[in-house]
């Protein structure tokens, strides 16, 4: 069933890839990320003229090799990813089910707060949380699950509302099973199809928003080496020419999001047939 | 009808004061910004005397129900940096975000309607699985990294663009400038709306009554656009809703990357430089806005189909 699209094989090959790189990060990188020399500072990619072929994908202004930092900026943009998904989840999910279950007054509330945080676009709320926390990985996982939960909770509600209807859920209240067994343990089974494919491509809106974070600045501290942080860095040399300081780390967040979309794409076919296109 | 609307419309100003209450905490949390209105070795005293003059020593939430009614009135108060009226720095900015905006809808529209139409009816043909793939990475693909890429591609080496900033000599050098953060500002949804319009049209393709049309012996764009399109447009239609939101967060980090002079670059700057009035100003008007946009994308809706009016 894998094997049956190329580009699903493509997507596993690539996150294969990057987990790697930041799980065995230290194992891999061929220089450590935050030490440079001056000396070998804007050195070109090692197959153009004047690269050294120390440095594969060329140094920035500061010395550093590329190419290892671009390998230990996956630690930062998976882990930040894969747990702010995990938490936002937990909340959207719980606060989903007790909304739609319970109806109500609960059903009213979680639902406004939604919309209210909905009125916002995620990255200004993003923006704004952090320049309260201020920078930090968990600061960062807190912000992007506080500013992400609600797509999980809206989807969860309205198909906890139709589940809720069934007759095998009147027949378990009838034997007098408690609310919150029924939610998770007959309801949530049949909703976590869903769950799982917003789930994975809210870990590709997670990735692109740290990044976009880390561009200004407002992700973790100025020392971890991030690829949004790179492309920033690299700004001041669009002009002067040295393209490969941020083009190497804007094609690691793209190729990174590429193969979590082509997944999610193949998630969401294997869930439901009929959208498979 | 009109229930449906008024009902929307209450809970939009409701959501609008969710909204600014939501900032005004937060932004609360950071400590009172006394500190931009007092010279660096100002003495203790001064720096109390200030405080109390600004009114920043009463608890958060009076200050807030003073915000509140003063900005009912269209009163966001004085920005601590430049010391002019806040509704002013904002109103002024709104025309060029609302410009990027729209021309970045635009442009997505304009290119995912016939390259999602046209997938879709030459389904896993060539043509449907490069345009699928563009679509993809253009999903992929962080929106500054697009800018700088068009940046570097169009405006430096091929020096076709401007590298940053809003064009004022004329329309042709407004356009000249606006180009390239609209396009930046545009692929992702354009992407996102190809790939939708495409799925939303194929699932529409397979029902009963566009099979009925083809035996009536319809031509394709009669069975295509007059038929099918219509139904497969709901869901695009939430989605353009949810777009603009979209776009507006979007506008942020473009018009970061192009020093474009709109609200998205005043907030940024605004939060860094821990002026309040400025950002709740830019956030309540950014706000509005969208709250607009999305009433009226579900009166359409609710327009359309009339299952929703009863819901």
């Amino acid at each position: 069933m894998l094997m049956a699209r190329p580009t699903t094989l493509l997507a596993v090959a690539i996150l294969v890839l990057v987990i790697a790189c930041g799980v065995f990060a230290p194992l891999v990188a061929p220089h450590a990320p935050r030490q440079g020399d001056l000396i070998d500072s804007k050195l070109p990619p090692s197959w153009l003229a004047e690269g050294d072929s120390r440095f594969l994908l060329g140094t920035d202004e500061l010395g550093r090799d590329i190419l290892s930092r671009i390998i230990f900026g996956a630690q930062v943009s998976l882990t930040v990813g894969f747990s702010a998904v995990v938490l936002a989840g937990a909340i959207g999910v719980t606060l989903g089910l007790v909304a739609g279950y319970f109806r109500g007054v609960a059903d009213d509330v979680v639902m406004r707060v939604a919309d209210v945080q909905l009125a916002l676009p995620q990255i200004l709320m993003a923006i704004a949380i952090l320049a309260v926390l201020g920078p930090g990985l968990k600061n960062v996982i807190l912000t992007l699950a506080i500013t992400g939960w609600v797509t999980y909770a809206r989807v969860v509600r309205g198909e906890v509302l139709s589940v809720r209807e069934k007759d095998f859920i009147q027949a378990a209240r009838c034997i007098g099973v408690g609310h919150v067994k029924i939610m998770f343990r007959h309801i949530l089974p049949n909703v976590v199809a869903s769950i799982i494919v917003i789930a994975s491509f809210a870990v590709a809106g997670t990735i692109l928003a740290e990044a976009a974070l880390s561009f200004l600045g407002l992700s973790v501290g100025p020392d971890v080496p991030t690829w949004g942080g790179m492309v920033a860095s690299g700004r001041d040399q669009i002009i002067t020419g040295q393209w490969w300081i941020y083009t190497f780390p804007g094609l690691a967040i793209m190729l990174t999001v590429l193969g979590i979309n082509l997944l999610g794409d193949w998630l969401r076919d294997y869930f439901d047939p009929r959208l498979r296109t | 009808m009109s229930t449906y609307v008024v009902r929307r419309l209450l809970q939009s100003v409701f959501v609008l004061v969710g909204v600014t209450f939501l900032v005004y905490f937060i932004l609360f949390q950071t400590g009172d910004p006394t500190f931009l209105s007092v010279s660096t070795d100002a003495s203790q005293q001064e720096v109390e005397r200030v405080r109390h003059q600004l009114g920043f020593d009463r608890p958060w939430y009076i200050q807030y129900a003073e915000f509140l009614s003063k900005a009912v009135r269209g009163d966001f108060g004085t920005s601590l940096r430049q010391g002019v009226p806040v509704t002013g720095i904002v109103l002024d900015r709104i025309p060029a975000t609302l410009e990027l905006a729209i021309t970045a809808l635009v442009i997505s529209l304009v290119v995912a309607f016939p390259v999602g139409i046209l997938a879709a009816t030459r389904r896993n043909t060539f043509m449907d699985q490069t345009a699928m793939l563009a679509a993809v990475l253009g999903q992929s693909a962080p929106t500054f990294f697009v800018g700088i890429m068009l940046l570097f591609i169009f405006g430096g080496m091929l020096g076709w663009f401007p590298i940053g900033g809003r064009g004022q000599a004329g329309p042709g050098d407004e356009l000249r400038h606006l180009i390239l953060p609209a396009v930046t500002l545009a692929t992702f949804s354009m992407a996102r709306n190809a790939r939708l319009i495409r799925s939303s049209l194929l699932e529409t393709l397979g029902l009963e009554y566009v099979t009925v049309a083809w035996a009536k012996g319809l031509a394709e764009p009669a069975v295509i656009l007059r038929h099918a399109l219509r139904n497969a447009l709901i869901p695009v239609i939430t989605v353009i809703g949810l777009d603009f939101g979209a776009l507006l967060g979007g506008a942020i980090i473009t018009e970061t990357v192009f020093a474009w002079p709109g609200v998205g670059n005043l907030v940024v700057k605004a939060i860094g430089q821990k002026d309040f009035p400025v950002v709740v100003g830019c956030v309540t008007m950014l706000a509005v806005v969208f709250i607009v946009i999305n009433v009226i994308v579900d009166v359409i809706y609710g327009y359309i189909d009339p299952r929703i009016r009863r819901a």
